[in-house]
């Protein structure tokens, strides 16, 4: 950008920014939409891990007490993080 | 068998963007560092490796040559013409791109690493099946991506099947370590707003840069004269790949040629070329 650019003239979006905001989008959609897409879910067994260490914290629960789900619908993905308490004796 | 023996494979999605170019020259750099290196074109129908590295006359035997036990791997190695280290298997110019099957490329691959430090595989363009297969065994990939929409949305394509469709994946190992090749930068058009810049391309790939190539019109006289462009003196673009060589091997090279020429006084105050 020139110093007329700068003093004069008006402040232009860049077709190069332009560029990357419609990749972002796009791509947003397509790593979540198709299935070889890079939306793999690989921090997942970690999330359970590091869930259930902290309820394990508070509360005296089973190993397998805490399961983790990751559902894909048309237009939303759904986290579902179920925690079975012990039963009271 | 060479425990260190390295399948690397140079991929992009989309075509023209300089996967054969980068793969000559990246394994030229390596054979160039002393390591034992193969480069290998799984375009098959539409061979070019043996172009660029100005061997295609020395072709006798290919790759599916050796796939179908036509010819044994070495009667279809080509020794390179500038390189003690480096060797080409030529893709097949008649078969078709289903002459490539997982069993016989891992034959061909296992041979392979029993000689050479490292396996390089240049891949078609497209996610079809001489892409997968380039890709399939890799331990390592070069993704060449161009400061424009449509490569850098390919490329994300590739890193998707990457990452789950490799074998690496596919076997649940370590993954695949994907390399990000800027190829085609041009500085003075960044710095104008017309072209997407490195931390955009970053930004977005979010992959590790191992090198960033100028355009250069030498990538031309090279192609033209059958000598992969590493092996020109005192360019920019050789500067880059053997730049890139060394961070591949681990070396901590700054990141060159990426800032616009200096601009004139006039120009800098007016504007314009």
């Amino acid at each position: 950008m020139s110093l007329m650019d700068v003093l004069f003239g008006e402040k232009r979006e860049t077709s190069a920014s332009k560029a990357k905001e419609r990749l972002q989008i796009i791509l947003a959609h397509e790593r979540t939409s198709l299935h070889d897409g890079r939306a793999n879910f690989h921090w997942l067994p970690e999330l359970q891990k590091e869930l259930l260490s902290v309820v394990a914290k508070y509360i005296e629960v089973d190993q397998d007490a805490l399961t983790i789900n990751i559902e894909r619908r048309e237009n939303i993905e759904l986290l579902e993080i179920n925690v079975t308490l012990p039963e009271k004796d | 068998m060479a425990t260190t023996s390295k399948v690397i494979v140079v991929t992009s999605g989309k075509g023209g963007v300089g996967k054969t170019t980068t793969a000559a020259s990246f394994a030229t750099g390596l054979a160039l560092r002393g390591h034992k290196t193969v480069v290998i074109d799984f375009d098959i129908g539409l061979r070019n490796l043996d172009l660029i590295m100005g061997c295609e006359r020395r072709v006798v035997y290919d790759f599916v040559n050796v796939i179908n036990n036509e010819a044994t791997i070495h009667q279809a190695l080509i020794k390179d013409k500038n390189c003690d280290n480096l060797y080409i298997l030529a893709a097949s110019q008649t078969k078709d791109k289903e002459a490539l099957t997982e069993e016989g490329v891992a034959r061909i691959l296992d041979d392979l690493k029993k000689d050479f430090a490292f396996i390089v595989c240049d891949s078609p363009a497209g996610i079809e099946k001489g892409a997968f297969m380039a890709l399939y065994f890799a331990d390592a990939a070069l993704v060449v991506t161009n400061p424009e929409v449509s490569s850098v949305r390919d490329s994300d394509r590739i890193l998707g099947i990457l990452s789950s469709k490799s074998k690496r994946a596919v076997d649940g190992k370590e993954k695949v370590k994907e390399y990000l090749v800027i190829n085609r930068y041009s500085p003075e058009r960044v710095e104008g707003g017309e072209m997407l810049s490195i931390d955009d391309i970053q930004d977005i790939l979010r992959i590790h840069l191992l090198g960033v190539i100028p355009e250069s019109k030498e990538v031309l006289h090279a192609s033209n004269n059958g000598t992969p462009v590493i092996h020109l003196k005192n360019s920019d673009i050789s500067e880059s790949y053997l730049d890139l060589v060394a961070r591949f091997l681990g070396e901590n090279k700054p990141i060159r040629f990426i800032d616009p020429e200096k601009k004139g006084f006039l120009k800098r105050i007016f504007g314009g070329e």
